[in-house]
């Protein structure tokens, strides 16, 4: 990942009105700290030395999950010229972490964020492949024009940030 | 047709204008609006659109290889495949699936085509649609509007209406945003507590069969994630070769549609997947059992497969770019330009495919072959082709006794039933020509009443539409009187100015003015006598009656070819015809040497001047304020650039429309059944030359329609380009 892809990630991002926070694994916290309203929800994070403070809880219940103010999930991928993040959901619950809460906080390495679709492509096919059931291409948050004007915010979140880890 | 036929369509379509045209107008608007800005944006369009075409038709062709490639995938993975050949054949193992327990479903324009809810509330299920626009259609009981967006045709005040009607609340949503708030809640209990979530899907990879969904809600992502049964119900035809191959379409799909760049959630499923579901004890579930239903429906797909005329339908990947490029869908929207399930242009090749071709007849005549739509599609259907072919199908299906009368005067090569309101403006050569032969006397019968009624009672012309009028003397007649005043030895080159039937019966004055500007610019020109292009019959659907036309006319333009004469058309509707539909109509020499060789007139004028012709042979604009609206099928070759290249070099002040059309098109505004609807996308067109900056502007048009258009609907009298140019 190139400062110029993590500059055109941070311009997209921002395109589709979501907030990225650059810090490092040993900030991590301080850094996520301002984006967790609570009640807050997460999945394990599957970066070396980052881990979720203790006020999130990463095993909720449905009425947790949807009291949520904000969800913490790790991203696989980030997609720098569309300001994508892709969620890869499995058993530890990325999927409704991701979708319950008003706000998601996606968790990116900063080496996962790619260029353009084609890089990305390449890495979902491999990952597909290699047994990962689901991959959200997720821009932005979840919108609607179906009620007679934009509303951010649907069946999904409110507000997306995206936190990436410049050193991992 | 009949009259009264003719009445209550004109009546449905005058209801609908009411209704609900300002929603579709407003909401069609900004997503056409978005999609030129978005795919503007993206500097490979062109390419992705060719990959994206050659995925599909490669898909298609190997159709039944990867149905079975995708089913042993999807096995493999833990899932179930059913094939089912028709919607019965589908609906039937859904509900065996279903088994009476709840559904909550995701947008699926296959599944309204199956009717797939009806099924299964006949068997006891209660289904929930959880996509905004078609819970607002489950509530009101009313069919899509639009492809991408179901309920395009509600306001926000009639939403606000029907949620108080139907749950009467304490404190009713207002606000789009309140709406939206109380959907999410009414429809998260309904999540909750589903057992079975259905989804469509976008694209199938036959290679690890992945579903890929495209939405912005989070909808479809919560039906699949909170219950433990997954039923996804897709066309055939959706299945695509590998994984990578999504990428074009992923970069395409919202753009095109909405004129997102992306929407919000692209997802890519190979279930069953293994996220917790919403569980009974109010506690997450494993998400370790979730079954996984892939129900692939034919239900006509595989005949369609092959069906030369209809197979492109196959490609299609229902974004909605057909409908909201087109000018007639802006301003009616889908329930008059559209059949059971599918809307806009490629509805006809779905409703068709689907339904028989008897499922297109309502709503095909809707197309008026703008062509706008064609550069439009991200896999390069040429839907205005799919929609004559079908109109072709129809009028020879139509059983009906010969009319002799028309039949005498119409020499086609069309079958004794076709409604004579079709034949007749496919014959307008033959009524052009013999309008000119008895003119002013033709013109005095045509313009009074008796005539009118008659007119409109048995050939449903509107009677508020003025009649074209037909000059005694051809363009052809007068040139051969004229003849050339640039000898062919000093000219630099030499012209065959092709005399389109209006130019040459009706609008004489404008082929004049072509030959004086030519010929002021150093072209030895001649007008041979080449009859009508095709077009009129064309769009009527008389497909072998414009064959017959385009090798007459090929016939008699092809020695000024050979001779190495450039063709120069004055009328865009019939240049297109050369560049695009003779492909289709002719040998692919003769339709390769015609278009090659032919050119716009203004492109042709722009060409001389750039290739260093006196320019000061034109006439002076000196700042003339000029509101220009070029031809639809002219924007669609891009040729609307020389135009207005041509009157500023000359110190015009060029202003010109940005509508698809101007809603005439052709012979569409003189019928009685769509007189209104003409009226109302050609006022779109007005209303931008109505504006302080263009009301005192001199209007000028390239099309014949569309100076018959804005002749009726501005007390300015509109002019062809080539008349200010002609400095007499």
């Amino acid at each position: 990942m190139s400062s110029t892809t993590l500059a055109t990630f941070e311009s997209s991002l921002e395109g589709v009105g979501v907030e990225l926070v650059s810090t490092t694994a040993e900030r991590f916290e301080t850094a996520l700290e301002p984006h967790l309203d609570a009640p807050a929800v997460g999945s394990p994070l599957p970066f070396e030395g980052v881990s979720l403070p203790d006020t999130v809880d990463t095993d909720p219940t449905v009425e947790a999950l949807e009291a949520a103010k904000t969800g913490v999930t790790a991203a696989g991928y980030g997609i720098a010229d569309y300001g994508s993040v892709v969620i890869q959901g499995g058993p530890d619950g990325e999927e409704p972490v991701s979708l319950y809460a008003d706000e998601h906080v996606a968790v990116v390495a900063a080496s996962d964020v790619l260029p353009g679709m084609g890089a990305a492509f390449d890495r979902l096919a491999a990952d597909i492949r290699d047994g990962t059931g689901q991959a959200i291409i997720a821009t932005g948050p979840s919108a609607t024009a179906d009620m007679g004007a934009l509303v951010k915010g649907a069946h999904g979140p409110i507000d997306v940030t995206v936190v990436a880890l410049e050193d991992r | 047709m009949s009259v009264d036929d003719r009445q209550q369509k004109a009546e449905h379509i005058r209801h609908l204008l009411e209704t609900e045209g300002d929603s579709v107008h407003e909401n069609t608007q900004v997503f056409n609006d978005g999609r030129y800005e978005s795919t503007a944006a993206l500097d490979d369009y062109e390419r992705l659109k060719d990959e994206a075409r050659a995925i599909k038709e490669d898909a298609i062709e190997r159709l039944p290889e990867l149905v079975e490639q995708v089913t042993e995938t999807v096995e493999a993975n833990g899932g179930t495949v059913y094939l089912a050949d028709d919607a019965e054949d589908a609906n039937r193992y859904i509900a065996e699936v279903v088994d009476g327990r709840s559904v909550v479903k995701s947008k699926s324009m296959t599944s309204e085509e199956i009717e797939v809810n009806e099924a299964l509330e006949a068997s006891g299920a209660d289904v929930w649609e959880t996509d905004l626009a078609e819970f607002v259609l489950q509530l009101a009981d009313e069919a899509p509007s639009h492809i991408v967006a179901p309920a395009i045709h509600k306001s926000r005040e009639e939403i606000a209406a029907l949620f108080e009607t139907v749950y009467d609340p304490a404190d009713p949503p207002e606000t789009a945003e309140e709406l939206t708030r109380f959907a999410r809640r009414v429809l998260g209990e309904k999540i909750a507590d589903a057992d079975v979530g259905m989804t469509g899907a976008n694209f199938i990879t036959a290679d690890t069969g992945t579903l890929a969904l495209v939405t912005s809600e989070g909808n479809a992502r919560k039906t699949v994630q909170a219950t433990d049964t997954h039923v996804a119900v897709a066309g055939v035809e959706k299945v695509v070769p590998t994984v990578e191959d999504l990428q074009p379409f992923v970069e395409l799909i919202g753009r095109s549609g909405t004129g997102q760049d992306i929407t919000s959630y692209v997802s890519l499923f190979t279930p069953p997947g293994d996220s917790p579901t919403l569980g009974d004890a109010g506690e997450l579930g494993s998400g370790d059992d979730r079954e996984f239903h892939l129900v692939l429906v034919d239900n006509g797909r595989m005949a369609m497969r092959d069906d030369d005329e209809l197979r492109e339908t196959l490609y299609c990947i229902r974004c909605s770019a057909c409908a909201n490029a087109c000018a007639n869908f802006q301003h009616v929207g889908g329930h008059a330009f559209g059949g059971e399930t599918y809307t806009g242009g490629i509805a006809t090749g779905w409703e068709a495919g689907v339904n028989g071709t008897e499922g297109a007849a309502e709503f095909n005549d809707l197309c008026t072959g703008c062509s706008r739509c064609v550069d439009q599609c991200p896999v390069k259907i040429d839907i205005p082709w799919i929609n004559t072919v079908v109109r072709d199908r129809l009028n020879r299906g139509e059983s009906g006794s010969f009319d002799f009368l028309v039949e005498g005067l119409t020499p086609d090569a069309e079958p004794g039933g076709l409604d004579l309101q079709k034949r007749l403006f496919g014959n307008f050569d033959a009524l052009a020509r013999l309008g000119s032969a008895f003119a002013p006397l033709s013109n005095w019968v045509a313009q009074t009443d008796t005539a009118r009624s008659l007119l409109e009672q048995t050939l449903g012309i509107d009677r508020r539409r003025d009649l074209p009028s037909f000059e005694r003397e051809s363009l052809v007649a007068w040139f051969a009187d004229r003849g050339s005043t640039v000898a062919p030895a000093a000219a630099d080159r030499h012209v065959a100015l092709y005399p389109d039937a209006y130019t040459n019966y009706v609008r004489t004055d404008r082929g004049k003015a072509a030959v004086r500007v030519l010929e002021s610019l150093g072209v030895h020109v001649e007008v041979p006598a080449a009859g009508e292009s095709g077009r009129a019959p064309l769009s009527q659907g008389m497909v072998a009656t414009a064959r017959d036309n385009a090798e007459a006319v090929y016939e008699a333009l092809a020695p000024a070819v050979a001779a190495d004469r450039d063709v120069v058309v004055i009328e865009p509707s019939d240049l297109a015809m050369f560049h695009r539909e003779y492909d289709r109509l002719l040998s692919a020499d003769a339709a390769a040497a015609l278009r090659e060789n032919s050119y716009e007139l203004m492109e042709y004028v722009y060409g001389l001047v750039e290739n260093g012709a006196d320019r000061d042979a034109l006439a002076n604009g000196a700042g003339e304020r000029v509101a220009y609206h070029s031809h639809c099928q002219q924007r669609t070759l891009d040729l609307e650039p020389y135009t207005v290249a041509v009157l500023e070099d000359r110190g015009f002040d060029v202003v010109t429309s940005d509508v698809e059309c101007c809603g005439m098109a052709g012979s569409f505004g003189y019928k009685t059944e769509y007189y209104d609807l003409s009226v109302d996308v050609g006022e779109s067109l007005t209303d931008q030359f109505s504006t302080a900056e263009t009301e005192d502007r001199t209007v000028v048009a390239s099309g014949t329609s569309c100076l018959e258009q804005l002749d009726a609907l501005l007390t300015r009298r509109p002019t062809h380009p080539i008349r200010l140019l002609d400095d007499r």
